[in-house]
């Protein structure tokens, strides 16, 4: 559904035809299940000593500025950090934990998910899921409006705050470029523990399963990261809760992008529909106007008529009264007159 | 071609209390607006990582919004519903909704890293999975098509006849644009949210939230016709002629009806949201309460307030209500995108906004109610224009 969606909407925005889109995705029916060839970086707690060696790599191969206190002060374990613009990654100590002999270190960086909210969230496209694996980001497109850090489940994205001009979204890219020259990520390869391994996807699903069936004492029964949010491509292991250790269990299953695809598929919808609803309301209380409106001249004319009709019948009434009159006037006048004359004649006679 | 300027215009003062106020907060914004463009958004606001939208959003953006939309509801209701009586109404609401809408994108400026990159999303790199995407598509075009629903009066006032009768002769399909444009915007303001389920409480996260945005913007839109009027009757009763003051109490007893209508559909609605996710439980929490004041104080009781005040044609109390639910939107709003966002953080990572953010929301409003104020006090909005009598 939300493949489909998203052919569409592209198609409508770009007419660049569908065919070209649906090449890209692997599942032409049902959700996406990520690139056959992608990379993941598993993480086992049980291994981490909070040593910080993997912040210094990631520090020193993504040329970040210097921290405040070096990499070798533990003291930062103290507190509990979150990424920002200067750092990728970090690890927290979680003292607090069940089951499992306190401090658990947990180190926290993108987790690259296979269907990225940030990715869905943007309005410039500014994120790209590799087929390697990675989320990238693509800050020369990028305006600012952070709905990515928004989005994002894990608290993850960090923003240049401070940069008054040209502040850019910075969070972990799993070293892409490191990965295209065949190299590890800088982390990966940084920790002195091996708590960090890099492979394929499936490969690191496998191998954490293996562990976990080996030492089933160890460890909780569950890859996080397998498929919470639609699934990642970091994923943990850990014999502490993974609410203990700040990794949040109630995000279920469904990738972000789902969350949005109903109410953008309304969309054609309403662009199609409302012209003809509100068109049509239009038209209905216009010929109704028209309706009433002609009724009313239509009856103002009829009464006009009807008073006309009556004026003019009073009016023949009147005429033909005063025809009356005026030929019984000239009668009697002539009578008058006749009878004047015989009396004249009459009297000439008596002469 | 010489605009026009009406009698009573010439009679107000340009040192008025409210113009001296509002140039001190000018000079404040001004200070302000520098700071943010050389110290960053750090430098003036107490955004961070975790909480990265602020009072700008949460107060400019969606609120703005929401209030803003008389212009569209208005615009509907005369000429679509062609209620002819409320035609008084059409031009002050399509101009608060111009002016609304533009600040909202006046104080996007403020909060977006780069805003001279504002028409990238349309015209270099399209997002166009991203809900926000349509969000800015459809308010960049809104704006556009209130413009021109507003340029009849523009027009009159500058004396353009031949481009007023083609502004005035698009009037329709205007309307009706404006109708789509504003349903498509003011539920994807709410679909933004869609995308946060682990984020947002969950008595304000529901599927519907795009539908509970769109209702509770008409309710939002007739409020605040009622709630303008009754301010610029009091500050711009010079400016407005018979016909307009004649009709004024039908548009409030009106508008004041349908508020109540809406309202009520708005408060079913939400009640469905609450046991589609089947959080009856969560009302005894502290957000539960907190959830009740705004669903009772501010949707259950304004219905009812509305419903009397048209029962009895109390003007005074139908006003009145229209402030509640206008603080209600306001309250709605916030706690979609401020208060009940990262509930489950503790409070040392929460957000409350740095007075200089505040002092950037006051200084938009205040550069919009200069505006406002330059408009009615010149072109025919609250009168007729003596030329161009019959238009609205």
């Amino acid at each position: 559904m939300g493949t489909s969606r998203r052919k569409f909407l592209k198609f409508m925005v770009t007419a660049a035809g569908s065919a070209a889109v649906a090449g890209k995705g692997k599942a032409a029916h049902g959700h996406f299940t990520g690139y056959e060839k992608a990379n993941a970086v598993l993480f086992d707690a049980t291994l981490c000593v909070g040593c910080r060696s993997c912040e210094a790599a990631c520090n020193e191969v993504n040329q970040l500025p210097e921290p405040e206190k070096s990499f070798t002060d533990l003291s930062v374990l103290n507190e509990k950090r979150r990424t920002d613009e200067k750092t990728y990654t970090v690890v927290n100590r979680y003292d607090d934990v069940h089951h499992v002999k306190s401090p658990v270190f947990r180190k926290m960086q993108c987790n690259h998910c296979q269907e990225p909210a940030c990715a869905s969230a943007c309005f410039v496209g500014a994120f790209t899921k590799t087929p390697e694996g990675a989320v990238i980001y693509n800050p020369s497109v990028c305006v600012g409006c952070r709905y990515c850090l928004i989005a994002c489940p894990f608290n993850i994205p960090a923003y240049e705050y401070y940069e008054p001009l040209t502040p850019r979204v910075m969070k972990c890219t799993m070293c892409y470029p490191r990965i295209k020259e065949g190299k590890l990520p800088g982390c990966v390869e940084a920790c002195p523990m091996e708590a960090l391994s890099f492979g394929k996807r499936d490969d690191m699903i496998t191998i954490a399963k293996e562990r976990i069936r080996k030492y089933p004492d160890r460890y909780i029964d569950h890859v996080y990261g397998e498929n919470e949010m639609g699934g990642t491509n970091w994923l943990y292991i850990t014999g502490a809760p993974f609410e203990d250790i700040g990794l949040r269990t109630d995000l279920g299953v469904t990738p972000a992008p789902e969350f949005t695809s109903g109410a953008l598929a309304m969309v054609p919808i309403v662009i199609g529909m409302w012209p003809v609803l509100l068109g049509g309301i239009y038209v209905i209380n216009r010929r109704k106007d028209q309706l009433a409106h002609k009724e009313k001249v239509d009856s103002v004319k009829a009464a006009i008529n009807e008073t006309e009709a009556t004026a003019n019948d009073k009016m023949k009434k009147a005429e033909e009264r005063f025809k009356k009159q005026r030929e019984m006037a000239v009668e009697t006048a002539v009578k008058k007159a006749l009878v004047d004359a015989e009396k004249q004649s009459g009297k000439e006679e008596d002469k | 071609m010489k605009a026009y300027l009406p009698e009573t215009a010439k009679k107000r003062s340009l040192f008025s209390p409210f113009n001296i106020f509002a140039g001190i907060v000018i000079i404040m914004g001004l200070v302000l607006t520098f700071l943010r463009f050389t110290k960053g958004l750090g430098g003036v606001s107490n955004l961070d990582h975790t909480n990265p939208w602020g009072l700008w959003i949460g107060f400019d953006l969606l609120t703005g919004v929401a209030l803003a939309a008389g212009g569209y509801v208005t615009a509907a209701a005369v000429e679509i519903f062609r209620f002819d009586k409320y035609h008084s109404a059409v031009r002050p609401a399509i101009l608060t909704g111009f002016l609304g809408y533009a600040l909202v994108v006046f104080a996007l400026t403020y909060d977006v890293g780069q805003p001279w990159r504002l028409p990238y999303p349309f015209f270099v790199s399209q997002g166009v999975t991203s809900v926000m995407f349509e969000v800015g598509a459809c308010v960049a075009l809104y704006l556009t098509v209130l413009f021109l629903e507003f340029s009849p009066a523009a027009l009159e006032w500058l004396g353009l006849e031949k481009a007023h009768r083609w502004a005035v002769r698009m009037t329709m399909v205007l309307t009706i644009l404006g109708v789509m444009l504003s349903t498509l915007h003011q539920s994807s303001l709410g679909a933004m949210y869609l995308l946060v389920p682990s984020k947002l409480h969950p008595l304000w996260y529901s599927p519907y939230l795009p539908v509970f945005f769109f209702v509770s913007s008409i309710a939002a839109g007739l409020s605040m016709v009622i709630f303008e009027s009754t301010m610029a009757h009091r500050k711009f009763h010079d400016m407005m002629d018979e016909n307009h003051l004649k009709h004024a109490n039908e548009v409030t007893l009106g508008f004041g009806r349908a508020a109540a209508l809406v309202l009520a559909g708005y408060f079913a609605i939400k009640v469905f949201g609450v046991a589609l996710g089947n959080h009856w439980d969560l009302l005894f929490t502290g957000y539960g309460i907190w959830f009740l004041v705004e669903m009772l104080g501010f949707v259950l009781l304004p219905v009812f307030l509305f419903a009397v005040g048209v029962r009895d044609r109390n003007i005074k109390l139908i006003k009145f209500t229209a402030v509640i639910t206008v603080l209600g939107i306001v309250l709605n709003r916030l706690n979609i995108s401020l208060i009940c966002f990262n509930y489950h953080l503790p409070a040392d990572e929460r957000y409350f906004p740095h007075w200089m953010e505040i002092g950037i929301s006051v200084f938009v409003v205040t550069v919009g109610l200069l505006v406002y104020k330059f408009i009615v006090t010149r072109m025919p909005i609250l009168f007729e224009h003596p030329q161009y009598p019959q238009e609205h």
